[in-house]
Parts: C-alpha cells; structure tokens; sequence
C-alpha cells in the first residue's frame, strides 16, 4: 500500500531522450528478483554504467550537480513497451516521487499510481520551459493540480479516482473486496454464460 | 445504438462504475513467472485468496531455458522465481503448466492454443503483448504487478477512464506470400508511431484482416503495444470458430454451438461509430525492416537507412532519437538494407513462433543452407508446436540447414534466459521489440518477418524475399 502524496519540492533532472522504454528503466537482467525493494541500483543500468560496471560520465544521473533531486523530467511517450512494475519500483527506490513528461505510455502510467509515483502530463511548451531550467526549485501540489516553478503556474489533468488514490493513499484491493455483493451477483447473472468455465 | 466489438465486450463486463472509474469483471487470468511474485506475496501479507483459481492458469516461460529440459536450470536467480511461481501455484490451486508439462510454452501461445482465449472474453496477463488474444475476438490487456494482485483477489479490474476506440482498416489485395502479417503491422506502427494508440483499443478491420489465419491475426493483435493500444481485437469469424473447435478448455458439442451462436454476434455493428480511423492499402507492401531502436523506425526492404532530419520530419527531439539509434545500431544513413550483413537470426517469440510462422519460414530454408558467418536459431513458441512441427518434419529441414532447433520459450525476445547477443551482434529477429540491449546488452536487433529472417539466415544479410517466394 503506497504512502498518501500530498505535494513535493525539488530541483529537477532533466531526461532529454523521447520515447524512453521500460527495457532502459530496468534492463531484463534485473526481473528475476522476487521482491519489489532494491530496483534502484538497476534504475536505467545500461546508460549510467558501461560494460564494465564504470559509471558513464555522459549520463545524466551520473552528474553529481543532480544528485537527490526527486522529480524526473522526460519527454514524449515515457515508459513504452514491456507491462514491468519493476519499472516503478526502480525509480521510486532510486529516490524520485514524480515523473513530469508531456505524455505517457498507458501501462507504465497506470503502474505509477499503484506505487505512489505521481506521473505529470504538462503541455509542450511547459515542458520546454522546465528542460530549459531544471536548477529552479519546483513545487508539485496534487490538491490542487498544479507545478509552480518561480512565478509560473502549470496546471495539469489526473483522473478524479487516481487522485483520491494517491492524496490517501488507499488500499485499492480492499476497496474493491468491500463490492463483493456486486461481484457475485454480477457472476450470476453474467451475459455470455456460454463462456464461462 | 450500434456498437463496436470492444463495447459490447465492455458492457457485457462491467460490474460497478463510480467516481468516473469503472470495475470490469475478468474471464481469464494468464499467469508467468517473472511479474507474479510481489503478487502472491501481496496476498500472502494480507490474508488473500486468489478469488477463481479456475479462472486463472499459469506458465513459466520467461526465464526457462531452450537447450535440454531434463538439466537443471543453471542460473541459480532463474531457478528461484521458476521454483517460486510452482510453489504459489500450489499454495493457491491454479493450474500450471510447468517445464516438464507437454503444454507449456509462452503464456500467448498456449492460451489460443489450449483454447483458454475465447471470443467474447476479458483476459488480462502480466505482460503487454497479452494483446495477442484479441486475435479471438477477446479484449485482452497487459497489466502491471499491482494489478495481477488485484485480479487475482478480486477477479475484477479498474479503468479510471473507458478506452478509446481506433478502427485499423487494412485494404488492398496480397501480392505475394513473401509479404506477411508482420510487415502490416510493422507497416502500421511505423506509420502511426509508438505512441499513437495511447488510451485506444485497436480493431483491426477490411477484407485483408478477414482473409488471415488466426496465426497471423495474433501477429498484427500482438504488435498493438509497440503502436501505443494496450489492446488489439479482431471480430470473430468462422476462421476462429474452426481454430477453437475441439481445443482443450473450449466448450465442446452442443456448448460449442451455443458459444458459435453468441460468438457470431460479437461483431462491430454497421454505423458504429469508432473516435480514430485510419485505413491502409497495403497492395504494394514490401517486407519490412526495422533499422532503429523502436519499433516505428522502419523501412521496406528495397529502401535505405534513413538520415535523421528526412525520418524526424522537423521533430528536434525525433531527430535526436535518430541519431542516437543509428550510433547504437552502427549504421550509416543511405545505406541500402540488403547490404547489412548479420551474425544472428531468432526465429521465434509470441510474435511469430506457431506452426505457420515455422511452416513459412522452412519454405524458404528448405534445401538451403545457412551462411557460415550466421548462428540461426528456432524457438517454437510452445511445445504443442514443437511436437507438430516435428510432426511434419520442420525439425528436420531446419537442422539440415543449419539451424539450432530448441525447445520453447520467450528465449531471445528478451534474454532473461542464456540465449542472448553478445554486444555489437547483430540480429535479425522476428520478434516485437528493436529497443536498446533488448535480446542482450549492446546487441542490435531488426525486426523483420519470419520469411525474411530466414532468408537473411541464408544469405548472411537481408534479401528482398519476395524473389524466392
């Protein structure tokens, strides 16, 4: 059950590359782990570290000037391709508590608010203007919808029921198990019974 | 009022809306090794029971290896999640078709083929490509972790929003054999991009979908994730009526009619209305080659890699995609297709890995050799297809040539198991996804057609195959 996000503020690290996949947030090797803790040494494993295990110095979390800021900026279509929540768990446990991106890919965004990781839709030209000062201080209230950076303010779009989610954090399971009236009689009177096993 | 295929499946599902959410009911729970464990342990930290273990089944498919099954798993962290999906299995009464079963295979092969997808069903899946089963006329989505759990608890799932609708028409007539369901939907994608489908479920519709075999159907379905839809459906015909007949779990006799009966009405009804249409003729299509990191940095075959500012179209950022795609897979712009040469051929995946995708591909190996320079490999996606393909003798055609034959397996899809390229190997594939160190840190991958990676097998490097076909 994930902690109740209320608002951050943080410096931000700029991601510059669009259509960044969830085989680069946690490569493969990294899945067969059975638990959902530690992914955050495996966060885009391929770019920070080169074949022998050295850091990249061209990568952007290698850049100390970053180090402990909380909100990842991205481009288009963040979190493409592979349905893994280890995607998540990487960069919630490498420290980050939102990710603020013109557009996400469906599951990985879904992924986000089951875990406490706020996924931010802000327009392009928004975006431009945070890529263009990332050193700003930057404040992300989800009450109220909005990213103030100085004096701009950013407003931006969430489902009303994701929201209650993640400002309460609840435990999703045990709200829907408190429906099981409506699941059973739902079963019963199922169109398609011809389907059914 | 007429309605899509995807919102009578939706309404006939929908157990509770509220707060602009709504809780869809789940006929079908497909399970694998790599996304259900943090699952069960959710269930087990909170007193859970799996709600219909009938309704769920699972499979190990990611991790497992394709060489001989009788050894152990070498791959000590393999074995472990291997052994733990046997063991919540058990601690929870679902049905699994284990390593040692004569049914298992990758979860999006088996479920068709055991005839677990039905028409008009809800089927979820830790794991994106479980858009296949809309092949069946199903709406079939990959989901997260969390959701597993959830589905597993509950039998249900939440939308906070409905999906869109995104009719997908494919027109034209078929030139030639050479030109395969793969090419049209890398065809697609690479016109309507990675994201284009976001928030859509895709119907794919036109005379050239209702003339394919449901092989290739599951093709162009499973290939809906790399276009942005978290789902692909294709309405139910006699094509898939036939495929089901007599399938282990499908209904059987009268029930069979009685299913035909309901199937047949799981069509998109004339007039309705779809929020995004695109339509494609494909009549002139040629095979197509990915030549990037993603799965819309595509050419025909008969083309040259593309300079970054002609692919970006005035996009910066898609610019600088491009330029970093074609230093990671070390091409330089014009360089005509046919002349890049490869080490490596995967034929296999959830993408093409059934007894047509084999039966297609050794027409084009029959006879042939591979090119000393290559190690080919076939995976078939599941031991059903194994058994049938050596039936026929496939197994045979593919070792004279050169060809490992393995066991089967998600194996150099995405190399969570020893079959994997070694950095700067280059690969033609026929599986979903050309990303960065997919089938291995540094390898390079190129998406292309079952037929095609086995002529390039023999060629040692792409040919039009449509000359040999």
């Amino acid at each position: 059950m994930p902690a109740p996000f209320t608002s951050i503020t943080s410096r931000l690290v700029p991601l510059d590359r669009v259509n960044v996949d969830t085989d680069q947030i946690v490569p493969k090797q990294f899945l067969k782990l059975i638990h959902k803790t530690g992914f955050g040494k495996y966060l885009f494993y391929d770019w920070r570290f080169d074949t022998n295990g050295k850091p990249r110095t061209d990568f952007v979390l290698n850049d100390a000037k970053y180090a402990g800021r909380s909100i990842l900026l991205a481009r288009e279509n963040f979190g493409i391709g592979s349905s893994r929540e280890h995607a998540v768990w990487a960069i919630l446990d490498y420290g980050f508590r939102s990710v603020i991106a013109p557009s996400f890919a469906d599951i990985f965004y879904n992924n986000c608010f089951k875990n406490g990781l706020l996924p931010v839709v802000l327009s392009k030209q928004d975006i431009e203007y945070l890529f263009s000062n990332p050193d700003q201080e930057v404040e992300i209230c989800l009450q109220d919808q909005i990213v103030v950076a100085g004096d701009r303010v950013m407003h931006f779009e969430i489902d009303g029921s994701r929201k209650k989610l993640m400002l309460e954090g609840l435990d999703e399971i045990g709200i829907t198990l408190k429906l099981e009236d409506k699941i059973s009689n739902f079963e019963k009177k199922m169109i398609g019974q011809e389907i059914k096993m | 009022m007429a309605r899509t295929i995807f919102e009578k499946i939706w309404d006939n599902h929908l157990v509770h809306s509220e707060g602009g959410q709504h809780l869809l009911y789940i006929d079908r729970h497909l399970v694998h090794e790599v996304t259900s464990p943090q699952a069960f342990d959710g269930l087990r930290m909170n007193n859970r029971k799996v709600r219909r273990p009938d309704l769920t089944f699972a499979t190990m498919d990611h991790n497992v290896p394709t060489n001989n099954r009788s050894l152990p798993i070498v791959d000590q962290v393999s074995a472990t999640q291997i052994e733990a999906l046997a063991r919540n299995c058990r601690e929870f009464g679902i049905t699994l078709f284990d390593m040692a079963s004569t049914e298992q295979g990758i979860v999006h092969v088996i479920g068709p083929e055991l005839g677990i997808t039905l028409p008009g069903t809800t089927i979820v899946c830790g794991d994106s490509h479980t858009s296949t089963h809309g092949a069946f006329g199903a709406l079939a989505f990959g989901i997260g972790t969390s959701e597993v759990e959830h589905v597993l608890a509950t039998q249900c799932l939440w939308f906070a929003s409905k999906p869109k609708t995104f009719e997908v028409n494919i027109e034209g007539s078929r030139k030639s054999r050479a030109v395969t369901a793969k090419d049209m939907i890398l065809y697609v994608i690479r016109k309507i991009g990675t994201g284009g489908g976001a928030g859509a479920v895709f119907e794919y519709r036109g005379p050239i979908i209702s003339e394919l075999s449901m092989e290739q159907r599951m093709t162009i379905c499973n290939m809906s994730i790399e276009g942005g839809a978290r789902a692909g459906i294709v309405g139910p015909d006699r094509t898939t009526f036939d495929y089901l007949r007599g399938r282990k779990y499908a209904p059987k006799g009268e029930a069979y009619e009685r299913a035909v009966e309901f199937w047949r009405g799981l069509t998109t009804d004339p007039g309705a209305r779809f929020d995004k249409s695109v339509t494609f003729d494909i009549s002139s299509l040629a095979p197509q080659v990915s030549w990037g990191t993603n799965p819309a940095m595509v050419v025909d075959v008969t083309e040259s890699v593309p300079n970054p500012d002609e692919f970006a179209k005035g996009n910066e950022n898609e610019r600088k995609a491009a330029v970093r795609a074609l230093e990671y897979m070390a091409l330089v712009p014009g360089t005509p297709i046919t002349d890049i040469s490869i080490d490596r051929v995967f034929i296999g995946s959830c993408t093409n890995s059934r007894l047509e995708d084999l039966i297609e591909a050794s027409v084009v190996v029959k006879g042939r050799k591979v090119s000393p320079n290559v190690r080919a490999m076939v995976v078939p996606g599941s031991q059903q297809v194994k058994a049938a393909a050596e039936a026929i003798g496939l197994d045979k055609v593919f070792k004279e040539a050169g060809f490992e034959w393995r066991e089967s397996g998600c194996s150099m899809c995405l190399g969570m198991n020893p079959d994997v390229l070694s950095s700067g190997e280059r690969c033609a594939s026929t599986s979903n996804r050309n990303f960065e160190g997919r089938q291995g840190a540094g390898g390079r991958t190129h998406l292309v057609s079952p037929v095609m990676a086995a002529a390039a097998a023999v060629e040692g490097r792409f040919v039009d195959v449509r000359e040999w076909l």
